[in-house]
């Protein structure tokens, strides 16, 4: 029994805070999430770290490590809200170790440990919806290869990605698509929270060859489903502790009718109240977290748990966090709206709260 | 990050489970002698005060073993491993840190062997949350304290023996945690009148006792004269894993949802009801959370760091589920919900109602929601104090 991080985990956690603060600190988040840019410099700094590779084998060029270990990085890198496409890199990578065939594993796995390639993953194409019929991109049997029908309209970091997995129905059922940037068509939509950019994908009459196409079962996309809602919750944990703190560093030297406003009960115990639910989800998390690799029967309900919670509370923690700052809170040039902008972002990602509560609840027998 | 247990541990565990199994008879089978025979066997195997130091009359359990014992105790649903609750808890501790030899000799095996009930003497008519500030007057004359005052709202007042009670031995001090001793005080010493007072749920659990020139030998002092604030907040530090507690509530939980099951909102089944369900799983969300915190928290400790003020963030969960999970099952079963025991439409024996009017025993009895929040702001959070 041990629910504690090893030594090294708990280096890498150290180290990623530390290349956020030194290396991306908040200026330069701004900067990238204001131009929708890349920073192509950063990307390749932590490819060599190897954090771009955390969960592809040794053999393909990566470290060989697990999902916890990928939580301990994006919760790290949450701290400082960190724009580059680390989640769905490594979920594009979950995806093709968990569907691919060796020949396709061969051929984009060590790009992607490197980082050489920037990879991100579409699912749904609905906006609220969880489930194989939510997915209305097609692949149909053309010559030699196939080709593609319809849009993904709300595909992550799809405009920094240099290949996109992307998933459709095709002939002989789900599927993944892997395209590359330059064969779609792929438009950048606006979002409340500019550090996780957004696009819509145009499919429609898009040639693939044979193999690009990598089946997919409903069990897999479950998985690449749990494992997306997992990812968003690690940088919820890291986001909620960062704004957790911001925001009573403040309130510990804004004074008010001659006291700081932390000594007030109303702010305080709003305080301890962001604290129970920060640590609740991160326990939960972690657990999910673990189960990934150590115990995969339990990871949707563990996954649920984490998420229907960290959805909603992270969301509320957003809003206090900004609104115990007051009219500071509001301002543009204060980070504290960035956070809360995350929240907004987070709280439908892989399902919202209502769709893994109502998961809870099946699988608890109801 | 490992969850499996040692080839030891996993032997302890069964080690209690057969333990269970060949000593604790369905209810329907217990005569009146069965308690007290349970409590000898518990003690035989040296799992009251499992925790506790050998030379004590303790086994030096370690935590996971501890985590073990309770968990299991806590599934099988079996009775407590001793009637002194709180003297299991924190008289018992109290007393092994800072008694005198013959304290520890006099006290402890007594409540080892549950021949001795304690209670807490610690709130007054005007000081409850803010408890340093108590007033009960206790002054030496001679060998004796000599103890006048008031303690109000002390659970287990009615049936217990002997009550650890904090008393003010000076006034004149700067700091209201200055001037507080502790005294051990027989509950039939002269002078010591009890009046149960009723709560809500018609139980007489709690009262309010009267204490006139009552004599205690300076013998029964626990620590030193001034030094009662310092006991009393190390013996409430004795923070135990709360994995029992969270057994407990995954098997009431077990229970709501079969309530769910059979029970109609509407006309339509309960269970299909997305608010009802929503309800259910913020219930095992919670409850989750409690279990996973709780293990970080033990994982803390076996690594030998002091858990602080973590604990708060699983009471303030317990708190807020145990109002709310009786209160979904009274709502949810609508006019019946509200019938108490004998009640013809009473629901699972009116068990749900019962324990819908008994929350403030578990919310309010170890501090309040506000005074957890007040612990975790300013401990944890560095927030300035009130």
């Amino acid at each position: 029994m041990n629910f504690g991080f090893t030594e090294e985990q708990n280096l890498l956690r150290d180290q990623v805070e530390r290349f956020m603060q030194d290396t991306c600190p908040m200026p330069r988040v701004r900067e990238l999430s204001n131009t929708g840019g890349f920073d192509e410099a950063l990307w390749k700094q932590i490819g060599e770290l190897g954090w771009l590779g955390l969960l592809i084998p040794e053999a393909y060029g990566g470290l060989g490590l697990k999902w916890i270990d990928q939580v301990v990085v994006l919760e790290a890198a949450a701290t400082g809200l960190c724009p580059l496409p680390i989640a769905s890199h490594a979920l594009a990578s979950t995806a093709i170790l968990a569907c691919a065939s060796d020949a396709q594993k061969s051929r984009w796995l060590p790009a992607m440990a490197s980082g050489e390639a920037v990879c991100t993953l579409g699912l749904y194409d609905d906006a609220n919806w969880i489930d194989p019929s939510a997915i209305t991109a097609s692949a149909k049997a053309s010559g030699e290869g196939y080709v593609l029908g319809g849009t993904k309209p709300f595909v992550n970091d799809a405009s920094n990605a240099d290949y996109l997995l992307l998933a459709v129905h095709g002939p002989e059922g789900l599927a993944l698509a892997a395209v590359g940037k330059e064969e779609v068509r792929i438009t950048p939509q606006p979002t409340m929270d500019s550090t996780k950019p957004m696009a819509s994908v145009d499919l429609e009459g898009v040639h693939i060859s044979a193999d690009s196409l990598v089946p997919m079962t409903q069990e897999q996309l479950s998985y690449l489903t749990d494992c997306g809602a997992l990812a968003v919750t690690a940088e919820m944990v890291g986001a909620g502790e960062a704004i957790l703190n911001l925001t009573s560093d403040y309130a510990k030297q804004r004074i008010q009718f001659g006291k700081p406003i932390g000594q007030y009960q109303g702010v305080k115990h709003r305080l301890a109240d962001m604290y129970v639910d920060l640590e609740s989800y991160r326990s939960l998390c972690y657990f999910a977290g673990w189960c990934a690799d150590d115990d995969p029967q339990e990871l949707a309900r563990a996954v649920s748990l984490a998420k229907g919670y960290a959805s909603d509370a992270f969301n509320q923690i957003g809003i206090d966090g900004v609104g115990l700052h007051g009219a500071i809170g509001f301002t543009a040039e204060y980070d504290a709206q960035l956070f809360l902008k995350r929240s907004k972002w987070a709280r439908p990602m892989f399902g919202d709260s209502d769709f893994h509560l109502n998961r809870v609840a099946s699988l608890g027998g109801l | 990050m490992d969850f499996d247990y040692t080839a030891e541990e996993n032997a302890f565990r069964e080690e209690v489970r057969k333990f269970i199994s060949e000593n604790l008879p369905p209810k329907k089978e217990r005569d009146k002698n069965f308690l007290n025979t349970w409590l000898e066997k518990v003690r035989a195997k040296g799992w009251v005060g499992f925790s506790w130091p050998k030379e004590f009359g303790g086994s030096a359990g370690g935590l996971i073993e501890q985590t073990i014992l309770r968990e299991e105790m806590a599934l099988a649903k079996a009775p407590p491993l001793g009637t002194s609750m709180m003297g299991l808890a924190w008289v018992g501790p109290g007393i092994m840190e800072y008694g005198t030899e013959e304290q520890k000799r006099k006290f402890i095996p007594d409540i080892l062997d549950s021949k001795v009930t304690w209670c807490t003497g610690y709130s007054e008519p005007n000081h409850g949350s803010d408890l340093a500030a108590i007033q009960c007057k206790a002054e030496l004359h001679g060998d004796n304290y000599v103890v006048n005052g008031q303690k109000i709202w002390t659970t287990g007042a009615p049936w217990s023996q002997w009550i650890i009670l904090l008393t003010r031995t000076q006034f004149d001090v700067e700091s209201k945690h200055d001037g507080i001793t502790c005294l051990l005080v027989p509950m039939d010493a002269p002078g010591v009148e009890v009046r149960p007072i009723e709560n809500m749920a018609g139980d007489k659990h709690f009262a309010e006792i009267f204490f006139t020139d009552v004599q205690v030998p300076v013998e029964n002092r626990l620590g030193a004269e001034g030094d009662g604030w310092k006991v009393t907040v190390s013996a409430l530090a004795n923070e135990r894993s709360s994995i029992g507690e969270v057994t407990q509530m995954f098997a009431k939980l077990e229970n709501l949802k079969e309530l769910v099951k059979v029970t109609y909102k509407q006309g339509k089944p309960a269970q299909e009801d997305p608010s009802v369900r929503r309800k259910v799983a913020q219930f095992e969300m919670k409850i989750a959370a409690m279990k996973y915190n709780g293990l970080r928290y033990l994982t803390k400790q076996i690594k030998g760091e002091p858990l602080t003020s973590e604990t708060s963030v699983n009471k303030l969960h317990r708190a807020s589920l145990e109002i709310e999970m009786d209160d979904f099952a009274v709502e949810l079963t609508g006019q019946a919900g509200l019938q108490l025991r004998g009640g013809d439409a009473a629901v699972d024996g009116g068990s749900w109602s019962k324990s819908a009017l008994n929350w403030p025993n578990v919310v309010i009895g170890g501090g309040t929601p506000n005074i957890q929040r007040n612990i975790i702001a300013e401990r944890l959070l560095g927030m300035p104090k009130d």
